[in-house]
């Protein structure tokens, strides 16, 4: 695809419905590539074929969300097929098993597989924000890991989080707009 | 206001209620069944609070579409051209546009030039003595250029409402979609309009004519600027010989399909309020000035090889002094001019959001989890 031209071809939108297919599962409608290029072109203001943070910083309502810099760190920099395949799990059809990878992706920000107990007092911290202090946030994590079967110092791969989110439904879905 | 994203297409999820099963129920039982409920309960809170799911979900919600970035777009028109019948006809227009009448549009401003600066500059020497009689005379002349400027797009302005007239303590605020808004009104008024100083050949214009007709010029990027052009507008309210004072309160450009938030510095100077509601029609040409992407130049080169430019301005007045005035005003044109209404600050354009958006959030999700802690 080069650098982002104005124009999506057929082999485009294909190729890039086949990267975000996930076992074998059309995540992502063709309708709705081509609407994602639109937005994608329309955030990309110099056409440099990525979005770069304070692109993504300048929707209010994103830099605005609690988690804006964790959502960062995965999407900053990239090209519009990986930009697709990573809100591919907000699509209704991606699986419960997609979404939580996701969940345990934003977790795990030194990106080694494993979740410890900093990671998640990093999250927390963002979501709780000046209204929590650190031990009140320490004493809850303490007493919810405890409760878990989990220590202070445990880590938590991806099959612990299969474990945990179980097969509780997540609701984590985005609807692209279609013109 | 509020941070929701209106969009009728979105399905944003919120938060889900943290399950009844709380950690309190399990003290009640024998060891064995404590023991299972304890962990199912156990894996629930800690579910519970590692599930952040519909915060990323409002995330990449904003990512996917989001209100504010709409009011911006340069929403195109839809093409209809395309057969073998329609497409030579299309050509044959774009010929015509920018052989024929651009051209004969260029001559026309260029005239209207040449008669404008041959008058102006004459009254504005030497007239200096003789303020009342200049200044009228400089009305008329600013009044001419416009008019001059609306005939080089073939402009067609339907005027609807009272005609504004020189009167004190009145101020007319009005939508905002492109610079040449002014001009559109300017043409049935002399107004002083407060304006953002621009660089260029639009900023040399701004220093020596507008002027003349008593513009007050603004800074957005200065702190202390704000108080300066509030007591300008002031002063210049109190004048009995001030041409209308015309502000933009969106404080930026929307693409005429939306309003964004009215800044409240114009309803705030102690005096009627007369809103125009201004409405471009698309068909004949985009009047949306985006200013990210183009200049002002290519805009009006943009505008002058478009077949027209064809608008509603509908004037009207408000006598009382109402409580929550802006937003009124902001209803009535939005009604008036068929424009959707958005909750954001035209600013957030230039700056981010404001934290206190952010720690309402943060504030409920604390509140949920101290509560969870006291409960145990």
């Amino acid at each position: 695809m080069g650098n982002a031209s104005s124009m999506l071809t057929q082999y485009d939108i294909e190729e890039v419905q086949e990267y975000c297919d996930h076992l074998f599962f059309i995540l992502v409608s063709q309708q709705e590539i081509v609407s994602l290029y639109e937005r994608f072109c329309q955030l990309d203001r110099n056409a440099k074929g990525f979005i770069s943070a304070d692109e993504f910083l300048s929707v209010p309502e994103f830099a605005m969300n609690p988690l804006s810099q964790w959502l960062l760190k995965m999407v900053d920099g990239l090209n519009f097929k990986d930009f697709v395949a990573f809100l591919s799990a907000f699509s209704a059809k991606a699986s419960a098993q997609h979404k939580i990878e996701l969940i345990f992706k934003v977790y795990d920000s030194d990106c080694n597989g494993k979740v410890s107990f900093n990671d998640i007092m990093k999250v927390l911290r963002d979501l709780s924000g000046p209204f929590m202090s650190d031990d009140q946030r320490e004493q809850v994590l303490i007493q919810v890991l405890k409760e878990a079967g989990y220590t202070k110092e445990s880590y938590l791969t991806v099959d612990d989080f299969f474990k945990v989110f179980g097969n509780s439904n997540i609701k984590m879905e985005v609807e692209v707009p279609v013109d | 206001m509020s941070w929701t994203c209106i969009a009728p297409t979105l399905k944003i999820t919120t938060r889900p209620d943290p399950p009844s099963t709380s950690l309190t129920a399990s003290s009640a039982c024998n060891s064995s069944s404590l023991h299972f409920r304890r962990s199912r309960f156990g894996l629930g809170a800690f579910r519970d609070l590692l599930d952040i799911s519909p915060t990323l979900t409002e995330a990449a919600g904003a990512i996917v579409d989001d209100s504010f970035t709409r009011c911006f777009k340069s929403i195109p028109p839809e093409f209809w051209n395309w057969n073998i019948y329609l497409f030579p006809l299309w050509c044959f227009g774009v010929l015509v546009r920018h052989l024929i009448l651009f051209p004969a549009r260029v001559l026309i401003l260029t005239i209207g030039w040449i008669i404008f600066l041959s008058s102006f500059i004459p009254v504005h020497l030497l007239l200096k003595g003789h303020d009342t009689l200049r200044r009228k005379l400089e009305r008329l002349l600013v009044e001419l250029i416009c008019c001059f400027f609306v005939a080089s797009w073939s402009g067609v302005v339907n005027y609807h409402g009272p005609r504004p007239s020189i009167r004190p303590k009145q101020v007319y605020v009005a939508n905002h979609t492109s610079m040449i808004d002014f001009i559109v009104l300017q043409q049935m008024t002399a107004f002083a309009v407060i304006m953002q100083k621009h660089p260029g050949w639009v900023g040399f214009l701004q220093s020596t004519i507008l002027e003349s007709v008593g513009c007050i010029w603004f800074n957005r990027t200065e702190a202390k600027d704000r108080e300066i052009v509030a007591r300008k507008l002031r002063d210049h309210v109190q004048g009995a010989d001030n041409n209308p004072l015309l502000i933009f309160p969106e404080g930026t450009c929307v693409n005429n399909h939306y309003t964004v938030m009215f800044k409240k510095g114009a309803f705030e100077l102690g005096c009627m309020v007369c809103p125009i509601a201004i409405k471009y029609n698309k068909i004949f040409a985009d009047a949306f000035w985006n200013s990210r992407k183009q200049s002002f130049t290519m805009h009006l080169l943009q505008l002058t090889t478009s077949w027209a430019v064809v608008c509603d301005v509908i004037c009207f007045c408000i006598d009382n002094l109402i409580y929550g005035l802006s937003t009124w005003v902001r209803d009535m044109i939005s009604i008036r001019a068929g424009l959707k209404k958005v909750p954001w600050d035209g600013y957030l354009k230039y700056s981010c959001p404001s934290p206190k958006h952010r720690e309402r959030k943060q504030r409920s999700f604390a509140e949920w989890v101290l509560r969870r802690l006291e409960e145990k």
